[in-house]
């Protein structure tokens, strides 16, 4: 069970190698979290995290193979998983693929199967979880968005439609599921340091795995809907996304 | 049908399928037919924490389940259904000279609530503990209907007493009334400079000054307070419009929280005002008044809906006991939440006598301090982690009937006697069909 400060005691995470996954479970762990189920492609990856994550005093650690785009596979997983965990306080939806616009500019395969990833595979995920949730009439559904997700930019706009996608899907089942005893937090991050951004030049507002964990652990003490992080984006994105087109382009290709 | 419940504190709802038997039998015949999440009886909802929220499970409402009636009026002994409140049980004694020897800060809990949590009073250390004072308890269990009597089941009573609603709910139960001669208490107020002046008039009050005492501390100017004592009031003691009638209970008014207000807690500053003139008002030297009884006892009655002046993320209430050797953990616990930028808005002290025999209950022999925060305030979980582990380490716990957040990891320190309790429960309900999402949470049950 979740506490009255939002701290979980079981979760579940798909994606279990993502940074800010792994930065958010350390501060879990420190506070309630003994029994944690990582679901991930990179069972090698999976395992050295698992191994973290005992270190620091979760009792209980599972790995599981998830691979996103065989949404086939989702319902049973999600099954297996809450059967393993019994009641699941908190589910984490962290995978995800940022890729290389102009790659994919080139390759509309490629681009399909990021979307497929980050759009798709959220949604099946999303709804098996839900059922679940609804069954136990508590738990919180954590979904890692993006600002990129608020207004597409010509430099990310195959990653930040996806992300659009998911965001409004995870914010529709937020809707659905009021009353059920479950909640849905959607959490935006600015750039992030990440390896999936290693390279990368950083955006105005960048941010750590740190500060974003941070920022969840703070959203489910209060039970924000949305997440920032920094939290600054919040306004930030709101004059964003009310600028005119022209202006817009301009800023954006600065 | 599905409904989403939370506590008195407003703090992780989660959603059961509530329902409300206006019979016993029906009762008991929903407790047998409980879903694979079992069941956990629900009274007024005074709980601060989760104790009467049972997720995807079955909660049965217990409120359509009242009634009093003397069992023996010679004796005093008066049977209560469990889902009848004790302001009813009060409106039915006091008018006939009688009343309850144990009522918590608030009269709008049930009696099988008051079991539940073996609530206690401001006149713990002469009256002990709601336990005390129950001669009989007739339970709902799965498998049917249960005498719970002392003589006959001490184990499966004692357990009932402070078991959280986990070993059976209250169908009826027995207490033992006192006599009264009014419905007044003589009030001796006095404001207090620092903590330390603080216990020590308390511990004058304990020893045998007072029936009853409190202290409100005011915990955001360095635990200045102010202290009161009380005891029984004679006819003499009324004022001449009172004498005409000195059994007549005085509920007092009462106004409501306004529906409009914001979803944010009072700011801190607001309430620090409050507490300076709460403090100036209060007398300087020892003052004696005359008060009707309840509004003695029940001062957050006045309000109705108190709690939303905590908004949207609501309110913690953390209680917990220590030994009186460990009196100065009640100055530690202010200081590093001071520290901590978490000074409580509210905080109440109280003393302890001895125990009673329930395994579960709270009262230990030594002090009690109740501290109230809005929920999400910041570094407030950490804090209140941190001093688990020194009221865990003093030999003290915290209040499980209140709880909302305990570090669950500390329960079996606190609780020393819970395997003798969870034998209990392991007998009665086998199944494990009683359950809540504070044993979920605390691992009471399986």
């Amino acid at each position: 069970m979740n506490d009255a400060q939002g701290s979980p005691q079981t979760v579940l995470v798909f994606g279990g190698t993502s940074e800010i996954a792994q930065s958010l479970l350390r501060r879990l762990a420190a506070r309630r979290a003994h029994t944690v189920v990582l679901a991930g492609r990179d069972p090698v990856a999976l395992e050295a995290v698992a191994t973290q994550l005992r270190v620091v005093g979760v009792t209980t650690v599972d790995t599981m193979a998830f691979e996103a785009t065989d949404t086939g596979s989702h319902g049973r997983l999600v099954d297996d998983a809450f059967d393993r965990l019994g009641d699941v306080d908190l589910t984490l939806v962290a995978f995800g693929a940022l890729g290389d616009q102009a790659a994919l500019e080139l390759d509309p395969a490629a681009a399909a199967r990021l979307a497929a990833v980050n759009y798709v595979a959220a949604v099946s995920v999303g709804l098996a979880v839900a059922a679940r949730l609804r069954a136990q009439g508590h738990g919180n559904l954590v979904a890692l968005s993006s600002v990129a997700a608020e207004r597409p930019r010509r430099s990310n706009f195959v990653y930040g439609s996806s992300k659009a996608g998911m965001d409004a899907f995870f914010r529709g089942l937020a809707d659905a599921l009021r009353g059920s005893g479950a909640r849905v937090m959607v959490v935006r991050p600015g750039f992030v340091h990440t390896r999936m951004t290693a390279g990368m030049t950083p955006q105005p507002f960048a941010t750590t795995p740190d500060a974003v964990a941070e920022a969840i652990v703070r959203g489910l003490e209060t039970g924000a809907e949305t997440v920032w992080a920094p939290p600054v984006l919040r306004w930030v994105m709101t004059v964003l996304r009310h600028l005119p087109a022209p202006i817009f382009r301009r800023l954006d290709q600065r | 049908m599905r409904e989403l419940l939370t506590g008195w504190g407003r703090t992780a709802p989660t959603a059961a399928d509530v329902s409300r038997p206006t019979t016993a039998g029906q009762l008991v015949t929903a407790l047998a037919g409980a879903p694979a999440r079992g069941a956990i009886a629900r009274g007024l909802g005074r709980s601060y924490g989760d104790a009467a929220q049972n997720a995807g499970g079955s909660v049965l409402s217990t409120v359509a389940l009242d009634g009093v009636e003397w069992a023996d009026e010679q004796a005093g002994l008066v049977r209560a259904s469990g889902g009848t409140s004790l302001a009813a049980v009060q409106r039915f004694l006091v008018p006939r000279g009688w009343a309850l020897p144990v009522l918590p800060g608030t009269r709008h809990v049930t009696v099988g609530g008051a079991v539940a949590a073996d609530v206690h009073g401001k006149n713990h250390p002469v009256d002990g503990s709601f336990g005390a004072h129950v001669a009989q308890l007739t339970l709902a269990l799965p498998d049917g209907v249960h005498r719970a009597w002392p003589a006959e089941d001490p184990d499966l009573f004692w357990a009932t007493v402070g078991g959280l609603g986990l070993t059976g709910v209250v169908l009826d139960a027995v207490l033992r009334a006192r006599p009264v001669e009014t419905a007044f208490v003589r009030v001796v107020t006095r404001r207090l400079a620092d903590l330390d002046a603080v216990l020590a008039a308390m511990d004058d009050a304990a020893a045998g000054r007072h029936r009853y005492a409190v202290a409100w501390l005011d915990a955001m100017a360095r635990g200045r307070g102010v202290v009161a004592g009380g005891d029984a009031a004679a006819a003499g003691d009324l004022c001449p419009a009172d004498r005409r009638a000195p059994l007549a209970l005085h509920e007092g008014r009462h106004v409501a929280v306004p529906s409009w207000l914001p979803g944010v807690p009072m700011p801190p500053a607001a309430v620090a005002a409050l507490n300076e003139l709460r403090w100036r008002r209060a007398p300087s030297a020892a003052t004696t008044t005359v008060e009707p009884l309840e509004r003695f006892l029940f001062p957050l009655d006045a309000v109705d809906g108190w709690n939303r002046l905590y908004g949207r993320c609501g309110l913690v209430q953390y209680q917990f006991a220590v030994p009186t050797e460990a009196a100065d953990l009640v100055g530690t616990a202010l200081e590093r939440l001071r520290g901590a930028g978490c000074a409580p808005f509210l905080a109440v002290l109280k003393r302890f006598g001895a125990a009673g025999r329930a395994p579960l209950s709270f009262p230990i022999p030594g002090w009690t301090l109740a501290l109230d925060f809005p929920a999400a305030l910041p570094g407030l979980a950490v804090a209140l982690d941190g001093l688990d582990e020194l009221v865990a380490a003093a030999g003290g716990r915290i209040y499980l009937a209140k709880d909302a957040r305990l570090r669950p990891d500390l329960v079996e320190a606190m609780y020393p006697a819970l395997d003798r309790w969870r034998a209990v429960k392991a007998r009665v309900d086998p199944g494990g069909v009683l359950t809540s999402d504070l044993g979920r949470r605390l691992g009471l049950v399986g």
